[in-house]
Parts: C-alpha cells; structure tokens; sequence
C-alpha cells in the first residue's frame, strides 16, 4: 500500500479515537438515560470502525473479527437484551441524577484523560514503533473515564453502561497493541460482556419491582425501615 | 503589491455587501422549514435603507458611548475581514497585521463596547440582555482561546493563511482527529457567538428572553442601521474564519489576478449557503436551551476543543 493510503488509514483511525473519546465524556454528562444509551451504542460502532481500519491497514483477519464481535454484539445485543431485562421505565427516564454537578465530573474526566497519556507512555515505550497509534492512550482513557462514570452515577442503567465503556476502553488499547489476539479470546470476552449486561439487566428489574426505583444509588442501607421512605421519593 | 491592496478592498466589499443577504437567506430557509414562505432573501437590504433614512433618537441621559458604539460594531468585522481569507488562499496586504487571536480581540471589542452602551442609557431590559451577553462571552472565551492554542500547536501558527494550507497538505490532514474536533467546537462556538438557536432565539421579540438583541433596544434610525449592519458582517466575518480557515480553503482564488478573485466569490457564497443549510437545520431541530443550561452547552464545547487537543498529543 502506498504511503499517501497509510497516512490516510493512520488519521482515519486517529478520527474514531478522538471521536470514541469524545463519547466517553458524553456518557459522563448525559442527563438522559436514553441518551446515555445512544452514545453507547455509537462509541461501540467508532470501536468496531477503529478495529476494522487497523485490520486493513496492517492486513490482520483477527482484527476484522474483533470489529464483526463488536458490530453485532454492542450495537445490536446489548440494546435488545436490556429491553428484555430490564422494564422499559428506565428507558424513559429523564433527570439521571448524579454525586458531582455535570461541569464538575466532566473536568475531572478530562484530567483522567489527560492523566492517561502519562499512563500510556511506558507502555507505549515497550511495543514496536509501527503500534505506536493514539488508541492506547485513548483506551486507557476510556477505562478510567468508565470507572470514575461508575463512581458518580446513581442511576442503575448508566452505571452498567459505565462498566460496559470500561470494557470498550479495553478493547481499544487491546487492538492496537496485538494484531494476533485469538479469536476465540475475543469471542469469550463479548461473550461476558452480554453476560454482564444480562445479570445487570434481571438485578435492575428486581430492585426496581422490590424499591420502586432504580436510583440505586440512593440504597445505602440493608434495613427494610430505610426503604420504606424510599418508595415515596421513588415514585417523584 | 498594488494588487494585493485592492483585493483586500475587494474582500471587505464582499463582507459588507454580502453579509445581510447570509441573513435574509437564513430566515428564508428557516420558514420554508416551518412551511411558510417567508420574506424576500433582500428583505436585510430594504431594512437596512429604510433605517438609514429615519430619524434617530438619542437619550438625553446617555453618554457619548451610546452614539460611539454603532460605528465600533459596524467598523470592527471590517479591520477583521481585512485580516482573514475571505477570497484568496494567499496572504494579501494586511494579513500579517494581526493573526486569529488578534482578530478575535477586535470582535471582542465590538462586543465590549455594545455592552457599555446597552448598560448607558438605563433601560431596564438593555442590563439583563448585556450581562447575559458577558456571561456566554466569558464561557465562550476559554473555548476560543483552547481552539487558537490547538490550531498553532497543530499547524504551528495562528496565521490564518498559514492554517488553511495545513488541513489540506496532504488530503489525508483533512481527517485528523483535531482538525474534526476543531470543527465541531466551532460550530458550536459560532452558534454561542451569533446568537443562534440552541443558545439565544435571533428572532424571537420577547424582552425577558432576549439575549443578544437586547443591546440594540435603545437605537433607532441610522444607528440602529449600523448595529444591525454590524452584527450581520461579525456573523458573516465568522462564518468565514470557520470555512475558509478551519474547515477548508477550496473555492478560494489561488492565482493573482482580479479574474481569479471575482470567480471565488460565488463559490465562497456557494460555501456559506451549504453552511446555512447544516445551520437551519440546527437551528429547526433544537430547542432554545434554559439560560444556565448555556453553560453546559458551552462546557460541552471546551471538553470538544480540549479533546481535539489531547488527541493531538496522543499522536506519535
């Protein structure tokens, strides 16, 4: 391939980071759980886009593999599953609420992300030059934004997509780094993925059929006398 | 050297005579979105002469910044035309006088001096629309300032003409991760800055929700002419820095000839109205945002300019 279509894959590749990490902070400011949702499913695809532009610039049918789990797994399952699981009442949710006020928890994010690069560096030191590409910073930035999404939600859904966004910021640095990852590894990876967002989605339908909300954050007690009150605000 | 002195007259003929017609095809598409039929696209220009020829009132309490601000608005998207491409991709007589900071600099002045003038003449509701005004120019700021750092760190200047050569050298530049990033901030940072939808309602009439258009309450006549005049160029001069310098320079005149100059004029116009196009759209399918959501809506924006940033540095 000539040089001109390198260059061309290279920002490519670099566009669906910055993009994956713009969503990133848009999964931490979102208000609505839908929305949340949405931005999900388009990091998800920018993920599958970085994977497939990485497998054909360095000609590896893994990679493409990687990019068809994630087309068909978080885009397509994930969705489905949670509608299944989980009563479609959190879908129409507005007003997530969350520990820090959205400007707050978005500066925070961006010193993660900032934070990430220096995480980055070692790692980047130790791998061949050619892998080198902006997706191991922007994957470690994902994981640690998805982790600190996980910290200030209070609402069930966005948490599980906090954990979910943790595994894309993964993934992400994973493709980059190694072109040969068994396929069967990112089969069993997916695999647990849904897994989660299956037990996530049957825990978030019992609590809300058991508290009548799924604010959990707001359950910081094991006695039912605690719970009683809660019914009331749960239903404001 | 001649030349280059007559097509940067040219250049602020073109922001001056094209500048209420961006606004009168903007109001055009936007109630041919709402299936009605709306003004002419000239409807700008008969305002404008109508204005120029009624009486003006001045308050006898006002002071001499009231009668100074019409020509500072009116004067100030001229010194900034005279520093952008608006036709040419090649440097003209004024362009190293000052680069993109410099230019927003002499915006802002425009601006300062409109708030004075808002806040002189004790209108109740002048105060309001001003110091809302300062709040979203003050969010506005530091996006602004984000957006200059990253072009000079990615293209290595802030020199307009300098800039617009790096997002196309080679094509594949065009898809950098901060050249996309930059974009949307800007966007988003345009429409903070002209007063347009998700942030302020441009025609919307309501004193309690005015926003931008508050500040020219108090004038009439010829000066109402001037700062109405003015705030079209600034939007115009704005539209400009953002496709001829931060999104691409096609369209514009490459060879050194009045010929080449004229021909660019269509095709930057034909630029601006695609951008009016992606702009009504916008402006159709949002919903103006509460006041102290603004902030959010502009921090979205900084988080955007900052990303373009850091990705950036993320580049080996």
């Amino acid at each position: 391939m000539s040089d001109t279509t390198n260059q061309l894959l290279d920002n490519l590749n670099a566009l669906a980071t910055g993009l994956f990490l713009l969503t990133a902070f848009g999964i931490v400011a979102m208000r609505q759980a839908r929305g949340v949702l949405n931005l999900f499913i388009l990091q998800s695809l920018l993920l599958a886009a970085s994977a497939a532009l990485l497998g054909f610039r360095h000609h590896s049918e893994h990679l493409y593999g990687v990019a068809l789990v994630n087309l068909i797994s978080k885009p397509i399952i994930v969705p489905w599953l949670l509608r299944k699981t989980a009563s479609a009442e959190i879908y129409t949710r507005r007003e997530v609420d969350q520990v820090l006020n959205i400007p707050t928890a978005l500066l925070i994010a961006l010193g993660l992300a900032i934070l990430s690069y220096f995480l980055a560096q070692p790692l980047l030191n130790a791998v061949a030059p050619e892998y080198r590409g902006p997706n191991v910073p922007i994957g470690i930035a994902g994981l640690l934004i998805g982790a600190f999404t996980l910290s200030v939600r209070r609402e069930a859904l966005p948490l599980l997509i906090g954990l979910l966004v943790m595994e894309n910021g993964a993934f992400l640095a994973g493709i980059s780094i190694s072109r040969n990852l068994p396929l069967l590894v990112e089969l069993a990876i997916a695999t647990d993925g849904l897994i989660i967002v299956f037990i996530s989605g049957v825990l978030i339908r019992a609590v809300q059929k058991h508290v009548g909300t799924t604010a959990v954050g707001e359950l910081s007690s094991l006695k039912e006398a605690t719970v009683e009150p809660m019914e009331k605000e749960g239903t404001k | 050297m001649f030349n280059h002195i007559l097509f940067n007259l040219v250049q602020v003929l073109v922001v001056m005579a094209f500048a209420p017609l961006a606004s009168g095809v903007t109001s055009r598409l936007k109630e041919m979105i709402q299936s009605k039929r709306g003004p002419s696209i000239f409807q700008p220009y008969r305002d404008l002469w109508k204005l120029f020829h009624k009486d003006e009132i001045v308050s006898e309490d006002s002071s001499w910044i009231f009668r100074f601000t019409p020509y500072i608005v009116f004067v100030t998207p001229i010194f900034v035309a005279l520093l952008i491409p608006v036709l040419t991709n090649y440097p003209l007589f004024f362009a190293f006088m000052g680069d993109m900071i410099g230019g927003g600099f002499i915006l802002a002045l425009g601006g300062f001096f409109a708030t004075l003038a808002a806040v002189d003449t004790a209108n109740p509701y002048g105060p309001i629309g001003a110091s809302r005004t300062r709040m979203v120019g003050f969010l506005a700021e530091p996006v602004f300032m984000i957006v200059f750092f990253t072009v000079s760190f990615v293209a290595g200047s802030t020199i307009p003409y300098i800039v617009q050569e790096k997002w196309v050298t080679p094509m594949a530049n065009f898809f950098m991760p901060s050249h996309v990033l930059l974009m949307l901030a800007f966007l988003m940072l345009i429409l903070a800055e002209g007063g347009r939808i998700p942030v302020d309602n441009p025609t919307g009439h309501f004193e309690l929700a005015m926003i931008d258009e508050s500040k020219s309450l108090e004038y009439s006549g010829r000066g109402f002419a001037l700062m109405k005049w003015g705030g079209q160029m600034k939007f115009f001069v704005l539209m400009c820095i953002f496709l001829n310098v931060l999104v691409t320079p096609w369209g514009l005149a490459g060879d050194q000839t009045l010929s080449a100059v004229l021909l660019a004029i269509p095709l930057v116009l034909f630029k601006i109205f695609c951008f009016l196009l992606v702009l009504v759209v916008i402006e159709s399918s949002l919903s103006k945002l509460r006041l102290f959501r603004i902030s959010e809506f502009l921090g979205a924006a900084f988080i955007t300019s900052v990303a373009a940033m850091i990705t950036q540095v993320f580049l080996p």
